[in-house]
């Protein structure tokens, strides 16, 4: 039964729902794949073998019933750990969170639940998924499935190793500065970070909140397009959440035709610091689009520069305010209490074992940009930036439908190379965060293997605010079109571990 | 822009509630003094007359129907707690002696 961990998201379900294998079969078989591989790999920081199996066993008994299944029903997930699951651990990375159980679902968590996704467990990411690595979990790194000793990118880098390993078909993201979508490219998977506010943030853990989005992971646009209709749409329970319809990403997933469109290809996303081989990916795959129908042409976004900048003020600035929350007195680890120290003295020894050290060095960075004498030079210009970096997209989407650019300046890098480099870090980053600043919508899918090492490359496409089902309407004829070139899927070509 | 000294990231520390190491101070020092040397390139537009912007979405104060619902039990609310004591959250002394 080994080859259902093999299928997409979209076959499983039809699978299930026409009764060729069940729930449980496929739950089983994955499982399987999880203890099989994930020591090698370390995707998944808890496993929930008896929830998965009760969750696949109920689908079995709604069809069993006759009752109709939603389009997911049956589809076993791998769920980041920065989402509240009632009655599993939720540690977002983090020591200061070991062995906290959540007594409430996230909504995402919800919604998958009441759409019959069955949860498998909860995946490795970068401590409160602040890193391009996965590297600064607390839990120890996750290995890339093309080569275990290279990163998997981050923060979500358990979520794409379970794609990318077949341990899972779909995975769920949260993309701040490209957390989604930099792992989604070095692991030759597809990862979407919709429009901010599309989907819920309610019982994700809060790193920074005017940049913080949850999207889909998959191994292809389809199978995302599925699980972004699952996932998104208005919830009371956070006042950031867009109210209005959510785009139909599936049909647009289904048609995949860019005839008659206009693409925009970012001038500043290239040059020095992008490695050749993306780059030369990147250029086939804007010759594709041409070749499909598409118009493309060459627009200049001249803030996207200093987009970088501007980010690790603001976020480290809002991730100073929202991890003050961790003062062990409510949940969460709790150390020094030994009856003669103040609870502001618990607080800091605590805070100290708890957070790791890109934690520690964010929380601080925010305190600076926000103290008084610096506020207005730091992060008061970098709200200014904010603002031109929005007019600079406002300016291309009025002569284009979307933009394109590499996802990823290089491929996965070694684990340890960066580890302890900060800035160097940060630039895997480069042309991620300014949506996330915009707070539009973009998707990175595989777009070839870069020649000088063999690595997965990513294609990031951009669209405006609300109009997510445009990445998956280019996603779509993109992937459909390059695989007819390779004649297979890009993880086929994945080693089998 | 100025440097970052040690005695600077020992007091950030304090002000985040972070009882930091002695070789923690040097090491964070070198490190943030880097990145705010980066990140410093935001400073070019301080003068221009642009609006911020702190959110990508225009809202302000988004209501939902004040309504009784269920919520958490105390229990609930209370499971993730370091210590706890007649059904509330049992802390360190938070006020001095005097």
């Amino acid at each position: 039964m080994s080859d259902l961990t093999r299928l997409t998201a979209a076959e499983t379900a039809t699978g299930i729902a026409s009764g060729a294998f069940s729930a449980v079969e496929v739950t089983e078989a994955h499982l399987a794949r999880i203890e099989a591989v994930d020591e090698k790999v370390h995707a998944f920081l808890h496993v929930d073998r008896e929830g998965a199996l009760a969750a696949a066993r109920a689908v079995d008994a709604k069809r069993e019933r006759g009752e109709r299944l939603g389009p997911l029903a049956g589809v076993p997930l791998a769920l980041k750990d920065i989402f509240t699951t009632e009655g599993m651990p939720t540690t977002a990375g983090s020591k200061i969170l070991e062995g906290w159980v959540p007594p409430y679902d996230a909504t995402v968590t919800r919604r998958l639940r009441e759409a019959d996704v069955v949860i498998l467990g909860k995946t490795n990411m970068d401590e409160f998924a602040m890193g391009s690595s996965t590297e600064n979990s607390a839990y120890g790194p996750t290995g890339n499935p093309w080569d275990l000793t290279r990163i998997p990118g981050g923060s979500g880098g358990g979520s794409s190793a379970s794609l990318a390993s077949f341990q899972a078909p779909l995975a769920i993201g949260t993309d701040t500065g490209g957390s989604i979508r930099q792992p989604a490219a070095v692991t030759g998977t597809v990862g979407v970070k919709p429009t901010y506010g599309g989907v819920s943030r309610y019982g994700m853990v809060a790193f920074s909140s005017s940049l913080d989005q949850a999207g889909p992971c998959a191994r292809t646009v389809l199978d995302a397009a599925l699980l972004h209709s699952v996932i998104a749409g208005h919830d009371p329970m956070d006042s950031t959440s867009v109210d209005q319809p959510v785009p139909d990403v599936v049909a647009a997933a289904r048609e995949g035709d860019v005839r008659g469109m206009r693409v925009g290809v970012v001038k500043e996303f290239r040059g020095e610091g992008y490695q050749s081989g993306v780059m030369q990916r990147f250029d086939e795959s804007v010759a594709l689009l041409r070749e499909l129908g598409a118009e493309v042409v060459e627009v200049s976004c001249p803030s996207f520069t200093k987009a970088l900048a501007a980010y690790y003020l603001i976020a480290p600035s809002e991730c100073s305010s929202n991890l003050a929350r961790f003062d062990a007195m409510r949940y969460g680890m709790r150390i020094g209490d030994d009856g003669t120290r103040s609870a502001e003295d618990v607080t800091a020894i605590t805070r100290e074992a708890g957070f790791g050290d890109e934690v520690k060095r964010r929380v601080m960075l925010g305190t600076y940009a926000l103290s008084s004498g610096y506020y207005d030079a730091y992060y008061g210009s970098a709200q200014k930036v904010r603002t031109l970096i929005t007019r600079d997209f406002a300016r291309a989407f009025e002569s284009v439908d979307v933009l394109v650019s590499p996802t990823t300046p290089t491929t996965a890098f070694p684990i340890g190379e960066r580890a302890d480099d900060p800035m160097a870090m940060y630039l895997a980053d480069l042309c991620t965060i300014p949506s996330n600043l915009a707070g539009n919508a973009a998707m990175s899918l595989p777009s070839g293997l870069s020649p000088e090492d063999g690595l997965p490359v990513g294609l990031q496409i951009i669209a405006p605010a609300m109009a997510d089902d445009r990445l998956y309407r280019v996603g779509a004829a993109v992937e459909a079109a390059l695989q007819a070139r390779w004649g297979h899927p890009l993880i086929e070509e994945a080693p089998s571990l | 822009m100025p440097g970052i000294t040690r005695e600077e990231v020992a007091h950030l520390a304090r002000l985040a509630r972070l009882e930091l190491k002695a070789e923690e101070l040097d090491h964070f020092a070198g490190q943030l003094d880097d990145i705010i040397g980066a990140v410093a390139a935001v400073a070019d537009v301080a003068d221009e007359d642009v609006p911020p912007t702190s959110h990508p979405l225009p809202l302000t104060n988004v209501m939902r129907p004040d309504e009784v619902r269920p919520s958490l039990t105390p229990e609930q609310a209370l499971s993730g707690a370091p210590a706890q004591e007649q059904q509330r959250f049992k802390v360190p002394q938070i006020l001095g002696e005097e």
